[in-house]
């Protein structure tokens, strides 16, 4: 199988709401030298061996679905999966 | 006119704008299902409120996908009137028929409140019963409303006058207080507060119902 890991982030121009109650609550536990949190998504997707044109097949599924162009930004890694 | 809501899995507003349309301006309307493939015979189309997909991913970003869709698309694309309203925006935005994207509010907190907006545009087919600068009273009920997009796109946005509706206090985070957008041609419209909960005074406000007569008017100018 391969295994495609793909993460998605919010762009910087766009305030992380989430990342700042988070990095807030962190500083609330005690630890003061946090700069900044950025929440974002992990994906796993499993394809088979054979799979023809994936790195491009994988592009198109994370800008027509996993991430929204206009506010996140994504990466992804291709791995051989046992 | 006859209209159609449409129903995705997770849309909990539907019956709201049924009403709308039923008892508040007293027209045609059908709630169409998410699988269906025609809106043939219909007039406008209505996306309404609510979670679909239980927003997982993002916000509209399943609903996207369904079967009905590439006929949503037809029918934008015919300049026939499309309204979507909260979720049904964000469905817009996923979409790509209206510029720019609806993220997480300013302050992460879930906003349920009826709050003052600003017509900023009454030139488009939704608005035209309002005064110009007119400020009106309508609810609002969203976690992710914070409307986003970059600099050369708002600039665009002015210059085409797509921006219709301004909130006139900063509740959410929202670029240049934007409540509600058009697309560049007028017949699309989204926004975040909710005018089918804005219909008659014992509720707070009436302020939405001429939203609704808007689109009726227009159709009357178009037909003669």
């Amino acid at each position: 199988m391969k295994l495609v890991k793909v993460y998605v982030t919010l762009k910087n121009s766009v305030l992380d709401a989430q990342g700042e109650a988070i990095k807030s609550a962190i500083n609330t536990m005690g630890y003061r030298k946090l700069n900044d949190v950025h929440m974002g998504k992990y994906f796993e997707l499993n394809f088979a061996d054979d799979y023809q044109g994936l790195e491009e097949d994988v592009d198109k599924i994370c800008d027509d679905l996993l991430a929204n162009p206009n506010i996140e930004t994504y990466r992804f890694e291709i791995m051989e999966d046992a | 006119m006859k209209f159609a809501v449409v129903n995705f899995p997770g849309s909990n507003c539907d019956m709201d704008l049924y009403y709308a349309i039923r008892d508040g301006i007293n027209e045609q309307v059908e709630l169409v299902d998410y699988r269906a493939t025609s809106l043939d015979g219909f007039d406008g189309v209505l996306i309404p409120g609510g979670f679909s997909y239980g927003d997982y991913l993002r916000s509209g970003a399943i609903a996207v996908h369904a079967p009905i869709v590439k006929e949503i698309i037809r029918f934008a694309n015919d300049g026939k009137i499309v309204l979507g309203i909260c979720n049904g925006f964000q469905i817009l935005t996923e979409l790509g028929l209206l510029p720019g994207a609806l993220v997480r509010n300013e302050k992460g907190r879930f906003i349920c409140e009826t709050v003052e907006l600003e017509v900023v545009n009454t030139q488009t087919p939704f608005t035209n019963e309002y005064q110009a600068n007119e400020t009106i009273k309508v609810p609002v009920a969203h976690g992710e409303g914070r409307y986003y997009c970059d600099n050369e796109t708002l600039s665009q946005l002015e210059e085409n006058e797509q921006i219709v509706f301004r909130y006139k206090n900063n509740i959410n985070g929202s670029v240049a207080l934007i409540a509600g957008v058009t697309n560049k041609q007028k017949n699309v419209l989204g926004m975040m507060p909710h005018p089918e909960r804005a219909l008659e005074e014992i509720v707070g406000s009436n302020d939405g119902l001429n939203l609704f007569q808007s689109i009726i008017n227009n159709q009357v100018r178009v037909n003669n």
